[in-house]
């Protein structure tokens, strides 16, 4: 058993709006920044799983992200060796 | 004997007196249960009631689904438990798949809290017999995440099944889809609802009593059940 450090990032589905995304959004241009052509914003998870491969971390860190993580009805995940 | 309904209480509800407040107010007796308790206590109806679970953390009522109180709960609303959730307990319902969909942020990003103008659109649900359809009702709404969002065949679905209880009129205060400030399950036992009925269940301190038709419906139902 190993400690795997494994990345999950969480984003609202692209049919999903996002006001916080458009809002920060907004502001670009009082900052003197071009508008951007999207922004979104999404969460992004580092966790640290005892696991025998990496395989084994990245299974059981799927089955997090989709148990807790993130929510499958308006979100999708993704999850990676950090 | 008068009828006995749980009011959870989950760390950052705020709600609960109101809620136990408006049980007694319409004839039943309420019964405080605990998050972490998995034990129902033998009450006949429950409501969720509003606030910030957890703070919210993760997603609104993502960690209260997880609580041992909820366990029960799923069970026993399978059984045909009455529940209802305000609010944050709206929240819980969705993620614990109680009721289908989710909700997102406001559109407008702003936390909304006013008196709200609502259509009981479906007076078959254990929850809303006791008013008529399409009656209007004004009942206070505060939230900063009730966009109810899901995807359209969802949304037909519900409206096909008359499974929308009530939708906002006058304004949306949320970019709700629809409308929508409530939804029940297939059998109308589990019903979740945005604004909130129990802060308008007395003169004083709301804008009415419309709210007390949710408490008094599911008394009414038990005692003829």
């Amino acid at each position: 058993m190993a400690a795997v450090k494994i990345v999950v990032d969480v984003m609202l589905k692209p049919e999903i709006l996002d006001p916080q995304g458009q809002a920060v959004s907004n502001a670009l241009p009082n900052l003197g920044f071009a508008t951007a052509g999207s922004l979104r914003i999404g969460k992004h998870v580092e966790l640290e799983l005892e696991a025998d491969t990496d395989r084994a971390a990245l299974d059981q860190a799927t089955r997090i992200a989709e148990t807790l993580l993130a929510n499958p009805v308006i979100e999708d995940f993704t999850v990676r060796l950090a | 004997m008068s009828a006995r309904i749980g009011v959870v209480t989950f760390p950052g509800s705020l709600d609960d007196r109101d809620a136990q407040r408006a049980v007694r107010l319409s004839g039943a007796e309420p019964v405080p249960l605990w998050h972490g308790d998995g034990d129902l206590h033998g009450v006949d109806a429950v409501v969720l009631p509003g606030g910030f679970s957890y703070g919210d953390y993760l997603r609104c009522g993502a960690i209260a689904r997880f609580a041992p109180v909820m366990n029960a709960i799923v069970e026993q609303a399978a059984e045909g438990l009455p529940v209802l959730g305000i609010c944050n307990g709206f929240q819980v319902l969705c993620e614990s798949h109680l009721l289908p969909g989710a909700l997102t942020r406001n559109q407008n990003l702003h936390f909304v809290n006013r008196d709200q103008r609502l259509r009981v659109d479906s007076t078959a649900t254990l929850w809303t017999g006791g008013y008529d359809q399409g009656q209007e009702i004004v009942i206070p709404v505060k939230n900063g995440e009730g966009c109810y969002v899901a995807d359209e065949r969802t949304l037909d679905q519900l409206e096909a099944e008359g499974r929308i209880v009530a939708r906002y009129v006058g304004g949306n205060p949320n970019g709700s889809a629809r409308d929508i400030a409530g939804i029940a399950n297939e059998r109308g036992n589990v019903v979740g609802l945005m604004p909130h009925p129990e802060h308008a269940v007395e003169h004083l301190t709301g804008p009415g009593t419309d709210g007390l038709g949710f408490f008094t419906s599911v008394l009414k139902a038990l005692v003829s059940a």
